[in-house]
């Protein structure tokens, strides 16, 4: 069913992702790869992968930009990946009913059995999070990993994303951003976490938190002359 | 927009088909079939450009196979609403097209007839809200967009109809004038379509990534360095580089002409079938070079996160 759900469950997994930590490793974004080319999605294939030009499905990807300029300037890293977002177009609009939004954790998911590949869920979607298969001929998306969150055969620290649970920096927070209490939820609250492209009107699950301010700079060399001590007799008697 | 070729022949040969067999029915529908050659032959040709375009819109599928799944979410999907229609409305004009040849007349087929009607219109209503209703690509949220599918299936099927009519001996006049004035109001829709598009206020690197709070953003590096399906699939340059000619293209060639040659088939009569032939190719031909630009031109706000 393509319609969403209109119970209002309140428990909304999600991420929240702190673009003043991450370090644009990549790490999430290959272990993502690496769990979901095996899990609930799979295959993700590559086509190509040794060859002059790879390309295949991932998840998760992670940008680059420069913001700002000179010393307001900085370079952010920017992880992009599904939101599971409150109101995602890109299931309404799917005819098959394959697209489907879950009403008990509101994690936005594709049954592969029913996916006729029309690709319309992409063309619906503005953060382009979901990404073609040419291989299966259907449509891959991340899960919010499904398949570890609730999964007990891992042990209980491991239920949480791919993504997050590989994070070097911890830039990556895995919730319930429904629950005004939760960890996630404080840490968007204390942090000014936002969503992204708000005025689409998507209402998008994760959440973003911005650079922390730009301290001055303590790294500039010091070039003055010492003004006491050792170095300073050392430095007048090499100057005269 | 990747420019699909299926998409782009699907939404022009069976746009094509529905305004033939629209027209064909309702100028006919006070008592169907009057002339069962027309009929006959015209409905044909309608049903044939269109299955023809369904079929062809089936190609870009993943897995056609399950093509079947598509008729069930018609309550939030628009492209499942306009596969209900295409296949209700392929089956009612079918029907019609069977009891004119096979020379049946009364109520029953005249209510099959206007079952047909209604199914079209429908069905190119739907086709036009997919794209409109697509929040990402602000160039397609326009109220114009349904309308120009709608009047541009209007005028390739009344140009074909026209010069059915007059190859079998009818009087195309009507259609003909019907053509005419669908062109003139399309080249008016179309300009406004493209003033609006060139004003609509797009997702920029600044206002996707919430950055725009510490001042210009542009990306550095790119998530991969090869393409990917997004990148393939929702950004293409192409025609923006081309776009002014191909709309005087589409403005001249695929609207001017056609309805100078409508409106010269209304006057001399003895012409009409090759001035209406040739304005129905010119037509279509046009339409197809709209469609291109359609999807082309059209920018998706996940550019914005690349960049553009």
């Amino acid at each position: 069913m393509t319609s969403l759900p209109n119970n209002s469950a309140t428990k909304r997994l999600g991420l929240v992702i702190d673009l003043d930590t991450c370090v644009g490793c990549h790490a999430c974004a290959v272990n993502c790869k690496e769990w979901n080319a095996g899990g609930h999605m799979a295959p993700l294939t590559d086509i190509d992968p040794y060859g002059a030009e790879p390309e295949g499905v991932w998840f998760n990807r992670v940008h680059a930009y420069e913001a700002g300029d000179r010393k307001t300037g900085r370079t952010v890293h920017f992880p992009r990946s599904c939101l599971h977002c409150a109101e995602p177009q890109c299931v309404t609009v799917c005819p098959t009913g394959a697209s489907y939004k879950r009403a008990e954790d509101g994690i936005v998911l594709v049954d592969e059995d029913k996916c006729i590949g029309c690709k319309l869920c992409s063309w619906a979607c503005p953060y382009g999070a979901r990404e073609y298969d040419s291989h299966s001929g259907v449509m891959k998306k991340c899960t919010l990993c499904i398949d570890r969150i609730y999964n007990e055969a891992l042990p209980e620290n491991e239920r949480i994303p791919a993504c997050v649970a590989t994070c070097p920096t911890s830039a990556r927070h895995f919730g319930d951003l429904g629950d005004p209490n939760s960890d996630v939820s404080q840490l968007v609250a204390a942090r000014g976490g936002y969503d992204l492209a708000e005025e689409l009107g998507y209402q998008p699950t994760n959440k973003y938190l911005p650079p922390r301010p730009k301290r001055e700079s303590q790294s500039q060399p010091a070039n003055e002359e010492p003004s006491s001590g050792l170095l300073r007799w050392v430095d007048r008697l090499l100057s005269s | 927009m990747n420019p699909s070729y299926s998409v782009i022949f699907f939404t022009t040969a069976s746009g094509f088909g529905y305004g033939l067999a629209f027209w064909l029915l309702i100028l006919d529908s006070s008592n169907f079939p009057q002339d069962r050659w027309l009929s006959g032959v015209g409905l044909a040709l309608a049903l044939a450009a269109i299955t023809s375009g369904l079929l062809a819109s089936t190609l870009h599928l993943g897995q056609p196979s399950r093509a079947w799944r598509a008729f069930t979410q018609w309550r939030s999907s628009w492209l499942s609403r306009e596969g209900i229609a295409a296949v209700v409305s392929v089956a009612m004009i079918g029907l019609a097209w069977l009891g004119a040849i096979a020379g049946m007349t009364g109520t029953l087929l005249n209510a099959v007839a206007w079952l047909g009607i209604v199914a079209a219109i429908i069905t190119v209503l739907c086709t036009g809200m997919i794209y409109q209703s697509l929040k990402p690509i602000a160039a397609w949220r326009s109220s114009l967009t349904t309308p120009i599918y709608l009047i541009y299936s209007c005028l390739t099927g009344a140009f074909g109809t026209a010069a059915l009519m007059s190859l079998f001996n009818g009087d195309g006049s009507l259609a003909a004038v019907i053509a005419l004035i669908s062109a003139l109001i399309l080249i008016a829709m179309k300009m406004a379509y493209w003033r609006r598009a060139s004003q609509v206020v797009h997702l920029t690197p600044e206002s996707a990534t919430g950055l725009g709070k510490i001042g210009k953003v542009q990306q550095l590096e790119g998530p991969h360095t090869t393409g990917n399906f997004v990148s393939k699939e929702m950004g293409f340059r192409i025609a923006r580089k081309h776009a002014d000619k191909l709309r005087k293209i589409v403005l001249l060639g695929g609207l001017s002409a056609p309805a100078l040659l409508g409106f010269l088939g209304v006057l001399d009569n003895g012409l009409a079938a090759v001035f209406w032939t040739i304005a129905t190719v010119l037509s279509i031909g046009g339409a197809v070079v709209e469609r291109w630009l359609f999807f082309a031109e059209a920018k998706h706000a996940v550019s914005a996160f690349y960049g553009d």
